[in-house]
């Protein structure tokens, strides 16, 4: 045993108490009813236990486990929330707090310890302390370089240019070149790319039209109906707010709507926004169909496709 | 009794009154000096209120989250490698889909208790975020974050911001369409910032979207970094929340002083240990019951396919809401363009929000001109204005909620969505101006109750033999008396031993004989 008459340790105060302290009663006016409840929880929760080992072993269906594991968990933490709440010492209790801050005293031995002892070796030594700031600023730049820079490549023209060309032949996800005559008006080809990118997951972002056979004839104003033979046309598949798929076709409308945010695109009139966050036209893909009779490109887009960004010129 | 025995009792007598815990407690204090903190700790009372249970939630739904999180990193691989899914899930068999995503179907369906645990993840996720918003909102309202508080209050609001990121982080790791069209978003939001955009863009993606970087990134974010700043930030949390001490409510025998509740040890340790299990319980049967993310039947992340009704989880719906009402306002002008139509709400406006959480407790400072420490929590209405603008602030983030299921709205109800959209406009920037003129009148209306929020006591209506009708309070219940609360006490520096053989709670029962091994010696 320690010697328990070290005069060296705090005494502390003798408050005690005895058991029949009305602060050390239970809360519960029945206590044995309470304790009674409160074993049935804890041997449901023991049960809920033991039914998890046995559904786990067993390969029962998924939801055995969560069910045995939940109950026996909610049995055993509403007993012991029970057992803590009307069956032990009610209380109430009072704390003392004791001042957070230090004495006047206190506060300046740190500050003189601070600015005095330690500052005063900076204020001493000014060239030390200022090349050692210079190194460590240096450290901190150049830490951005493995840190930040290498993360990825420089953008490039990486937004601005996609794989589109003049003559580039229309396909679908599958690859196969698309046949006009086999989409009667009203049909809407999801997803078109140019051939030999549709399996390039970089260009199937970037590249990825809607095809639509919106009308019988070409359609548009001024050269624009020369973009849509036979009254297909091609728009960039991204949206030109956040980037979504412009996915949804309302055929009874003409629009095109995003289903992120609900951005709507005239489909009839240069993918117009009608609606919604979306502040540009979907870029149009000019098309024409050659002698025989296969959707191609006419030229690439004349402007990035997708949402905008810093260097994306009018 | 016979002499082996009464040597054993011998042996136990010399370890002193408190046998072989007290024996090891005492070596243990030799070396690591923690019977006086221990002691201390022990002691600290906790105020006993409903709504202190709040960040409580928040805490043991984090529990759960790194419990089943380990769990998930068994046999989640974070990778975009393609592979054909060969599992038992019929309608996707012979599809050619990403690892993370073969192994996130593989571990729901394949591996025993993994769907469970995913669930539990995934609903322990969405309370863990909602319980953090409410036990802020109740330390908002009732001005628990001011002096000495304010450090504890940023860190919490950190502790917020970190929540929302990992959750949409975490939620993105299964590589499905829907989650894969939100990165596609935080892509376009990361793209729309002025000047760098395009540069963060491509070094956070490791290149031009999609990329095969964002999957193990977002892995290593999700299961290592995030995870490791809220474990440090949570102990923060609760240091600050000992060495403060807590808040209270009004009350009597309550002063900025002290604290007046139950102690740490055993009371509230066994009240609060059996509401962790209660919370994990009923994460468990959420994750047993209550199918969420099904990310089978989403499938594979192709970059241009897309679902209808795509919403993010509940805590990303306010920024949804707000990409969604915005007005189209692109600038594009000198060679230029800037996407305010995105970078105004997804990147501004989130700044704004958390900026005046981080700065309210000093802008009250300085428009109260109220410099003192506060541990007594003011009641809402006691306190108009700030609980119309918290109101105010509940009423937008609200609205931009609703907003974000702008389609879904114009389904169920029938009308147009331009109609819905504009409606949206209009009650976003009315909700808050409302909610504000509303909450305040309410709060001088509650000041003016006499006894507002007191238990009312029944009148008796009895008819006098003269015909007339007298009302007379009835006798309080007897319950309500038994209720009736002592007046506060410190916590015993020592309680008595307690006799053997009888019951212990008998308040007007005798002491009894005390054996000698358990008499109190010296104190220390």
């Amino acid at each position: 045993m320690t010697d328990a008459h070290d005069e060296s340790r705090t005494p502390v105060s003798l408050s005690t108490a005895k058991w029949s302290d009305p602060h050390l009663q239970p809360k519960a006016e029945h206590p044995e009813g309470v304790e009674r409840v409160i074993l049935l929880t804890f041997f449901l929760g023991f049960l809920g236990f033991v039914g998890f080992g046995v559904a786990y072993w067993q390969n029962w269906k998924p939801w055995t486990y969560g069910a045995t594991l939940g109950a026996g968990m909610l049995f055993i933490g509403v007993g012991l929330a029970a057992w803590g709440k009307y069956l032990m010492p009610q209380g109430p209790f009072v704390e003392e707090r004791h001042e957070i801050g230090a004495t006047a005293e206190e506060v300046d031995a740190f500050n003189n310890a601070l600015i005095e002892r330690g500052g005063g070796q900076f204020k001493r030594r000014k060239m030390l302390g200022g090349m050692l700031a210079a190194g460590l600023g240096v450290f901190g730049v150049v830490a951005a370089f493995p840190l930040i820079r290498s993360m990825g490549p420089l953008p490039g023209d990486s937004l601005d240019v996609t794989d589109w060309k003049a003559g580039a032949y229309l396909v679908d996800r599958q690859g196969r070149r698309l046949l006009a005559q086999e989409f009667a008006v009203g049909t809407v080809i999801s997803s078109v790319f140019p051939e030999g990118f549709q399996d390039n997951e970089k260009a199937q972002t970037r590249d990825v039209v809607i095809v639509i056979h919106a009308a019988a004839s070409p359609f548009g104003t001024g050269s624009r109906s020369s973009w849509t033979p036979q009254g297909f046309v091609a728009y960039s598949k991204m949206c030109t707010h956040a980037g979504c798929p412009v996915g949804l076709y309302e055929r009874a409308q003409n629009l095109l709507v995003c289903p992120c945010h609900q951005s709507m695109f005239n489909v009839l009139d240069q993918a117009t926004p009608e609606f919604g966050p979306a502040p540009r036209p979907l870029p149009q893909l000019p098309l024409y169909i050659d002698a025989a009779g296969y959707l191609r490109a006419q030229a690439g887009f004349d402007q990035p496709t997708g949402p905008g960004f810093w260097e994306r010129t009018t | 009794m016979s002499k082996p025995t009464r040597s054993k009792k011998q042996a136990t007598a010399d370890l002193g009154p408190y046998g072989h815990v007290g024996k090891a407690v005492s070596e243990l204090d030799e070396r690591l000096g923690f019977a006086k903190a221990g002691r201390t700790f022990f002691d600290k009372v906790f105020p006993d209120h409903w709504s202190f249970m709040l960040g409580e939630i928040a805490l043991y739904s984090f529990i759960v989250l790194l419990a089943t999180g380990v769990f998930l990193t068994l046999y989640y691989v974070p990778s975009t490698g393609m592979t054909i899914y060969h599992g038992g899930y019929r309608p996707l068999q012979g599809q050619v889909v990403s690892e993370a995503y073969n192994s996130t179907v593989n571990l729901s369906f394949a591996v025993r208790g993994g769907l469970m645990m995913r669930q539990m993840h995934h609903w322990a996720c969405d309370i863990f975020v909602g319980a953090i918003v409410i036990h802020m909102a109740r330390v908002f309202f009732t001005g628990a974050f001011r002096k000495p508080r304010e450090l504890n209050w940023t860190i919490g609001l950190l502790m917020l911001i970190l929540a929302i990121l990992e959750g949409f982080v975490g939620y993105s790791l299964p590589d499905d369409l829907i989650s894969g069209t939100g990165i596609r978003i935080a892509y376009s939001i990361t793209l729309s910032v002025p000047l760098v955009g395009s540069y963060l863009a491509s070094f956070l993606f490791g290149g031009p979207f999609p990329g095969n970087a964002v999957i193990p990134r977002f892995y290593t974010i999700h299961v290592l970094i995030v995870p490791a700043i809220l474990v440090g930030l949570v102990t923060a949390h609760m240091v600050l929340l000992v060495r403060q001490k807590h808040t209270q409510f009004k009350g009597e025998g309550r002063t900025e002083k002290n604290v007046v509740g139950t102690p740490m040890y055993p009371i509230f340790m066994a009240k609060t240990t059996g509401f962790l299990f209660m919370i994990a319980g009923v994460i468990a049967l959420l994750g047993a019951f209550f199918q969420i993310n099904p990310v089978w039947q989403f499938g594979q992340y192709v970059p241009y396919n897309i679902s209808y009704a795509v919403q993010p989880d509940w805590y990303m719906g306010w920024l949804d809401g707000a990409l969604r009402i915005m007005p189209s306002w692109e600038f594009a002008g000198f060679g230029h363009t800037i996407p305010f139509e995105v970078f105004l709400p997804a990147a501004v406006f989130p700044g704004l929000i958390f900026g005046i959480c981080f700065l309210w407790p000093s802008i009250e400072r300085w428009y109260t001109k109220d410099n003192l420490a506060h541990n007594l929590l003011d009641r809402p209405r006691d306190r108009p204005k700030r609980t119309a603008a918290g109101a105010a602030m509940l009423g937008l983030l609200g609205m931009l909620f609703i907003a974000s299921s702008t389609d879904v709205l114009a389904n169920f109800f029938h009308v147009s969505l331009n109609q819905v959209l504009v409606l949206m406009r209009i009650l976003v920037v009315l909700a808050p101006i409302v909610s504000y003129a509303l909450t305040y009148l309410i709060c001088i209306e509650l000041q003016h109750l006499p006894q507002g929020g007191k238990r009312k006591v029944a009148n008796v209506v009895t008819l006098t033999e003269s015909g007339e009708y007298v009302a007379t309070p009835a006798p309080r219940p007897p319950s309500a008396v038994a209720h009736e609360e002592l007046a506060p006490e410190p916590v015993p520096r020592y309680i008595e031993p307690e006799v053997q053989g009888s019951p212990t709670h008998r308040p007007d029962e005798g002491d009894g004989e005390r054996p000698a091994a358990s008499v109190r010696t010296v104190p220390r």
